[in-house]
C-alpha cells in the first residue's frame, strides 16, 4: 500500500516552460530529505519559512548539480498541512528531474497524480467542493495507469524485471518452505546457496540499472559532445541547434570548467550538449589542447558530433580525432559546404568508415532539422543497445530498482553473517515488493502458492 | 428445555474453546455434541502444534483458552522445531495421547461453572427477526439461546470415501449431521464442499522398528502453557521411514481405483495435506516420500502413519503399506479414508466470526473453511468471546494482523477467503518477528484479563514475568563487563574479543552468545522462569530487527484505524471501479486497512474511499 503517510515529492510546476521549476516535498521526513540533498551557501541550518540560497549536492558523489533556492515549512500551515519543503530549481526538465531523482533517492516517494491535493483535502486544507475534483484526478489516473501498465508489460524492462523477480521468488519459496516445513523431506537451504543466489540477483539488478545508464539517456538527457578543431563551425552548430529548439533550458555556470554545457530538447528527448566552443585560442598550443579536450568528450558523451571544415584540407589533428570515433554513437558534420569544398565526404570515409556524414552549411533552419533527425535516429539506436532494449525512462522504476538493490544487498549481508533465515527473509521480501512495484505483481499469497506447487508437503 | 445465553453446536476443538470462553466470561452456556465420546477428539494426526500452529496454541493460552493446558497435561512426546533458525519461528509440537486429551478436556468441561455439556444432535437453528434465538434437537427439544455458535467440523453432511465405496459418515465412523445443513441453507448461508483425509492406523506390535529411524522427544521439555514451567515426563518415540519405487508402482497401478481420481469427490482438498496417491501423481519424479509412524496414545497399540493418507481401496492400501521398510507386516486397524463435508464461505462472516445473514449466529473451525485442531480452537475461542460481547452489546473483540496469528488467521479467512482448507503458516504473517511464541502472553494476556477470561492466577503470573523481564533487561543494559572479564569466555566461543567495557546486552547480541552461556561471566544473575528468559533473549538479540518491524506496524495501523461505516453504499460510490464496488459491498470491511486487502480493490480505489470518508466526516454524516 502506498497511501500511508510517507513523504512524497514531485515536480510542482508545468514542465519545460518558465525559467524556474519547483520540486515540492510533503510529509514527516521533508526536512530530513531536503537536508540530504541541499547545502545552504551560508552553511547555516535551514529555518522554517526562510528562502535560502544554496546548492543541490549528490550525496553519493558529492558533486554540485544545481544552484537553487530552497525553503522548508513546518506544518500544519502549509498546502498539505504536513511538513513541506520546496526547491526552486532552474526550470529545465533535465536539472529538475535530476534533482527530483536525488530527492527520491533521499527517501521520498514519487507522488501520484493528485496526491498533494488529496493530502491537502484529507488534512482539512481544501473545502468540500473540491473533493469531486480530487476523485476525478485519482480515478482518471487509474485508466492512464492501466495503459501505462500495458506498455510496461510489453516492454523489455518489465520482462527483465520479472526475470529477476522470478529469481527472488525462487529464493523466497525456498526460504518459506525451510521455515514453515522443518520436518519435511526437503533440501535444506544452505547459506552458500542463498549467498550465491542473492549475488546473482544483485548482479542482475545492477546490470539493469547500469545498462539503463538508463535514466540518463531519456530522463536526465543524452550527452552529446561536439568536437573538432577551432573555427570549423562548432559554435554555429550549437547556435543553430539552440535556435531551432527554442528551448534553451538552462546553463549552469560553475559546473563546467573547460567546456560549456547547454540543455535542450530534440523532439522531446532531453539533450545535454557539451561543447569546447568556450576555449580561448590565444595560445599556439591550442591544437594540442583541442585534441585533448575532444578526446575527453569522446570518452564521456553518449553521442559525439565531429565537425570538420570542408573548405580546407584535413589536418593531422582532425584525423587523430576521427580515429577515436566509434560507429553507432558518432556523427560527422562536414561543414561550410557553401564554400568551395576542399575536403570531400570520400576523404573522410577513409578515416572513419561506416560513420554517417552530414553535409551542412549551418545557416538555414532546414539544415538544423536534418541534423536533429540524424541525432534523433541515433538516440533511438543508442537506447536500443544500451540495455538490450531495456531503458528505464521512469524515475519511479529506477527508484524501485535501487530500492530492490538495497534490500538485496542487506539480504546478502545477512546471509554472509549467517543470520537466521526469517530475518534475511524480511529483506528478500522487501526486494520482491520493490520489484513488484514495477511489474505490478507478486504478493505473499503467490509465494505460498508456489510453495505448494513445487514441494510435496503434508502430513 | 431451558434458556441459555450461548449455545454451541459441536464439541470439537473449536466448540470446546467457544463454550469454555463463554462460560468463563459468566454466560450460561450449553455445549451440544452428537456423541460425548468424541469431545475434543483428534480424528487425524495425534499431535498439537508445529510451525504457526504452535504459535496459535500459545496465543490461545495467553488469552485464557484451554488447548495449551490440555496438551501439557496429556502429551507423550514434545519437540521444539526449527531451533536451527531464529527464535521468531521456533515452534513447539507435542504428540498427544489422544484418549487422554479427550478425557482431560471432557473433565474440564464437566467441571466448568456455567457450562452444560450434553449429548444431542442439533437439526435446526431458531431465528427470529433475523436473529438467532435458539436451537432444536433431533428429538424436537428446543433450547433458547441469545447467541448460537456453529462448530460442526467435518460432521456436516460428512461423506467418507474408501476406494469406490462412499457413504455418509462423520469422521472415524461417527454419525454425520445431515439435517442441520438443510436448515443452514434456509437461513441464507451458502454452503460448499471441502475435503480432507487421514492415513491408516496399524498395530504397534506389527512394525519392524529396526528398519526405521527413531525420533525422540527433546530432553528439555518446553511447555505450551505460560502457566507451566519446564516439564519432566517419560516420552515415547516416533519413527521415520520412506516409500520406495515399489510403493509407487503399487499406487500408480491403482490410480483408477482411487476415489480422488475417480471423480467421486467433488470437494476441494488442501494442497499441504495431499493423499499419497496425489503426491505420487503430482510429484512423479520424486523417488521417495517420508513418513512418520506416531503412537496414538499410551493405552493403545494403534500407530498413526503420518504422510500416507489415501482414498484407495483397503486391499491396495494394505499392499502399498506393506512395501515400506518397517511396515512389511503391519496389521491395519483402521483404513485410510477421505472425507468430504459442508462448510461456509468465510467471506460471509464478519471479523467477529458472526454471519452477516443472521445476527447472533457465530461460526468457528473447519466449518469456516480452515483445517487443523489449532486453527479450529483459535476461532472457537474468538467466536465464544464475541458471542458474549454481542449479547452484552459490547464492541467486538478483533485481533489485528500485527497483534496475533489469530488475527492473521481470521482476517485471511474473512477478508481474502479461501479455496481450500486453510492452514496457518508463519509466512502468512507480515510481522513474524513481533508475533513470536515466547511473547504471546506479552501481546495478549492483558486483553484476556480485561475480557474476564484470564483468571487472577494467570494474570498475576504474567505481571510477575513482566516485572522480572523489565528488571533483567535493565540489568543487562546497564551492567558492563571489562575485557579482562569476558575475553577468555569470548575466545572459547570463537567470538572476537572486545577492546573496552561492554554491556551484557551488547554481548548477548552476538550470534554465539546465549543467555545461558553468558552466565559464565555473569555469575550473580537472578533465578528467572523459563518464559522470562526465552523472551528476554529474543528481545535483546533481535532488538534492531524488531524495532524496524514495530515501525512498519505503526504505518500499518494508521489504515487499520480508519473505520468504514457499516452501512456505506459502496455500489453508488462515485470513482470506484465496478469490481471494487461489488467486492466492498459483499465483504463490508470495517476499516480502510481491511478494504485494502480485498482482492480486486486497487490502491486507487482506496484513495477514492479515503476522500469519500473525509467528505462524510465533514458533512457530519460519517461515523469515522
Amino acid at each position: 500500500m502506498d497511501m500511508k503517510c510517507d513523504t512524497i515529492a514531485a515536480i510542482a510546476t508545468p514542465l519545460g516552460e518558465g525559467g524556474i521549476g519547483i520540486i515540492r516535498i510533503s510529509g514527516d521526513d521533508s526536512l530530513e530529505i531536503l537536508n540530504r540533498v541541499f547545502r545552504p551557501a551560508s552553511g547555516q541550518p535551514l529555518k522554517s519559512r526562510m528562502l535560502t540560497y544554496g546548492h543541490i549536492v549528490d550525496p553519493e558523489s558529492g558533486a554540485v548539480t544545481d544552484e537553487v533556492l530552497a525553503v522548508y515549512m513546518k506544518g500544519p500551515k502549509t498546502y498539505t498541512a504536513e511538513d513541506v519543503a520546496e526547491i526552486n530549481c532552474h526550470g529545465g526538465l533535465v536539472p529538475l528531474k535530476r534533482t527530483l531523482s536525488l530527492v527520491l533517492r533521499g527517501g521520498a516517494r514519487l507522488a501520484e497524480p493528485g496526491e498533494f491535493t488529496k493530502r491537502a483535502f484529507l488534512n482539512g486544507r481544501l473545502d468540500l467542493s473540491q473533493a469531486e475534483a480530487v476523485i476525478d484526478v485519482i480515478s482518471a489516473k487509474t485508466d492512464r495507469f492501466f495503459d501505462a501498465a500495458i506498455d510496461q508489460l510489453e516492454g523489455s524492462l518489465s520482462k527483465r524485471t520479472r526475470a529477476i523477480g522470478n529469481k527472488i521468488m525462487d529464493i523466497l519459496v525456498e526460504m518459506t518452505v525451510n521455515i514453515d516445513y522443518p520436518d519435511e523431506d526437503i533440501e535444506e537451504l544452505t547459506y552458500e546457496k542463498l549467498t550465491s543466489d542473492l549475488k546473482s540477483v544483485i548482479a542482475d539488478i545492477r546490470k539493469l540499472l547500469s545498462g539503463a545508464g538508463s535514466g540518463k539517456l531519456l530522463r536526465e538527457g543524452i550527452a552529446i559532445g561536439i568536437v573538432g578543431m577551432p573555427n570549423v563551425g562548432k559554435s554555429s552548430l550549437l547556435n543553430c541547434l539552440l535556435r531551432e529548439s527554442r528551448a534553451i533550458v538552462t546553463e549552469i555556470p560553475g559546473t563546467t570548467r573547460d567546456t560549456i554545457e547547454e540543455y535542450m530538447s530534440i523532439k522531446g528527448i532531453p539533450v545535454k550538449l557539451t561543447d569546447t566552443a568556450g576555449i580561448r585560442t590565444t595560445d599556439d598550443r591550442v591544437e594540442k589542447i583541442g585534441i585533448q579536450r575532444s578526446k575527453k568528450i569522446l570518452g564521456e558523451a553518449d553521442i559525439v558530433v565531429f565537425v570538420a571544415d570542408a573548405s580546407r584540407a584535413l589536418m593531422d589533428e582532425d584525423v587523430e580525432i576521427m580515429k577515436g570515433l566509434s560507429q553507432g554513437r558518432s556523427l560527422i558534420l562536414l561543414n561550410k559546404t557553401d564554400l568551395e569544398m576542399v575536403t570531400k565526404p570520400a576523404d573522410i570515409e577513409a578515416f572513419a568508415p561506416g560513420i554517417k556524414i552530414l553535409e551542412t552549411s549551418l545557416i538555414s533552419d532546414d539544415q538544423a532539422e536534418a541534423l536533429e533527425d540524424a541525432i534523433y535516429n541515433m538516440v533511438g539506436e543508442k537506447t536500443e543497445q544500451s540495455a538490450g532494449g531495456s531503458v528505464i525512462t521512469n524515475v519511479r522504476h529506477e527508484n524501485a530498482l535501487r530500492e530492490a538493490l538495497s534490500f538485496a544487498e542487506d539480504a546478502l549481508k545477512g546471509a554472509e553473517e549467517m543470520q537466521p533465515l526469517e530475518l534475511i527473509e524480511i529483506d528478500v521480501s522487501g526486494c520482491r515488493d520493490a520489484l513488484g512495484a514495477i511489474t505490478g505483481e507478486t504478493t505473499s499469497a503467490d509465494v505460498i502458492d508456489e510453495v505448494f506447487s513445487r514441494f510435496c508437503l503434508g502430513k | 428445555m431451558g434458556t441459555y445465553d450461548v449455545a454451541v453446536i459441536g464439541a470439537g476443538h473449536a466448540g470446546c474453546e467457544a463454550a469454555l470462553a463463554a462460560a468463563r466470561m459468566g454466560k450460561k452456556t450449553i455445549l451440544f455434541s452428537m456423541n460425548l465420546e468424541s469431545v475434543a477428539m483428534m480424528p487425524c494426526n495425534p499431535s498439537i502444534g508445529g510451525t504457526g500452529k504452535g504459535h496459535l496454541v500459545r496465543e490461545i493460552d495467553a488469552l485464557g483458552g484451554e488447548m495449551g493446558i490440555n496438551i501439557d497435561k496429556t502429551f507423550i512426546q514434545s519437540r521444539m522445531l526449527n531451533t536451527a533458525k531464529g527464535p521468531a519461528v521456533h515452534s513447539l509440537r507435542a504428540q498427544a495421547d489422544k484418549n487422554r486429551y479427550h478425557i482431560e478436556m471432557k473433565k474440564t468441561l464437566e467441571n466448568q461453572e456455567n457450562l452444560h455439556l450434553i449429548q444431542e444432535e442439533i437439526t435446526e437453528i431458531i431465528v427470529e427477526d433475523g436473529k438467532a434465538s435458539g436451537v432444536v434437537t433431533r428429538t424436537n427439544t428446543r433450547y433458547g439461546a441469545k447467541a448460537v455458535i456453529i462448530a460442526t467440523g467435518t460432521f456436516l453432511r460428512g461423506k467418507i470415501f474408501i476406494g469406490d465405496s462412499a457413504f455418509m459418515s462423520g469422521p472415524s465412523g461417527l454419525a454425520p449431521s445431515i439435517d442441520l445443513a438443510e436448515n443452514l441453507k434456509e437461513l441464507g448461508l451458502s454452503l460448499r464442499r471441502f475435503k480432507t483425509g487421514t492415513p491408516a492406523r496399524a498395530l504397534a506390535s506389527t512394525f519392524d522398528y529396526s528398519k526405521m529411524t527413531e525420533q525422540k522427544g527433546d530432553e528439555r521439555i518446553v511447555p505450551f502453557s505460560f502457566m507451566n514451567e519446564l516439564l519432566e515426563r517419560d516420552q515415547i518415540s516416533c519413527w521415520l521411514t520412506y516409500t520406495n519405487a515399489e510403493t509407487h508402482r503399487v499406487i500408480r497401478e491403482n490410480f483408477h481405483r482411487s476415489a480422488l481420481f475417480g471423480g467421486q469427490i467433488e470437494g476441494t482438498g488442501p494442497r499441504y495435506c495431499p493423499s499419497i496417491e496425489d503426491k505420487i501423481h503430482r510429484f512423479a519424479d520424486k523417488e521417495r516420500h517420508q513418513l512418520f509412524v506416531e503412537p496414538e496414545g499410551l493405552d493403545t497399540q494403534e500407530m498413526y502413519i503420518q504422510g500416507m493418507s489415501s482414498s484407495l481401496p483397503e486391499d491396495v492400501q494394505r499392499d502399498f503399506y506393506h512395501t515400506i521398510a518397517g511396515l512389511e507386516n503391519i496389521v491395519i486397524t483402521r483404513p485410510a479414508y477421505a472425507i468430504e463435508y459442508d462448510c461456509i464461505d468465510p467471506l460471509e462472516l464478519k471479523l467477529n466470526l458472526e454471519t452477516r445473514a443472521v445476527k447472533g449466529l457465530f461460526c468457528a473451525g473447519q466449518f469456516n473453511g480452515s483445517s487443523g485442531y489449532e486453527e479450529a480452537a483459535a476461532q472457537g475461542l474468538m467466536a465464544g468471546i464475541n458471542a458474549v460481547l454481542s449479547i452484552d452489546g459490547k464492541e467486538p473483540f478483533v485481533l489485528g494482523r500485527n497483534e496475533a496469528y489469530i488475527g492473521v488467521l481470521i482476517d485471511d479467512l474473512v477478508t481474502k477467503g479461501t479455496n481450500e482448507p486453510y492452514r496457518i503458516m508463519t509466512s502468512r504473517a507480515e510481522y513474524r518477528l513481533v508475533l513470536r511464541q515466547d511473547n504471546a502472553d506479552w501481546r495478549l494476556t492483558e486483553k484476556g484479563y480485561r475480557l474476564g477470561l484470564v483468571r487472577p492466577e494467570r494474570y498475576e503470573r504474567f505481571l510477575k514475568k513482566k516485572e522480572e523481564l523489565e528488571a533483567e533487561r535493565q540489568r543487562f543494559e546497564t551492567t558492563k563487563v571489562t575485557p579482562a572479564q569476558v575475553n577468555g569466555f569470548l575466545e572459547a566461543l570463537g567470538s572476537s574479543p572486545v577492546a573496552g567495557g561492554i554491556s551484557l546486552a551488547e554481548l548477548l547480541k552476538r550470534p554465539e552468545v546465549t543467555y545461558e552461556n553468558l552466565s559464565e561471566v555473569d555469575p550473580e544473575r537472578p533465578v528467572l522462569s523459563y518464559h522470562t528468559v526465552s523472551q528476554l533473549e529474543v528481545m535483546i538479540k533481535y532488538s534492531g530487527y524488531i524495532d524496524k518491524q514495530m515501525k512498519q506496524i505503526e504505518k500499518f495501523r494508521k489504515l487499520e484505524e480508519k473505520r468504514l461505516p457499516e452501512n456505506l453504499d459502496y455500489l453508488n460510490l462515485e470513482g470506484l471501479r465496478i469490481e471494487a464496488r461489488q467486492k466492498l459491498d459483499a465483504i463490508r470491511p470495517v476499516s480502510v486497512g481491511q478494504a485494502s486487502r480485498i482482492s480486486g480493490v486497487s490502491p486507487a480505489d482506496i484513495n477514492v474511499l479515503l476522500i469519500h470518508l473525509e467528505k462524510m466526516r465533514r458533512s457530519g454524516g460519517g461515523e469515522s
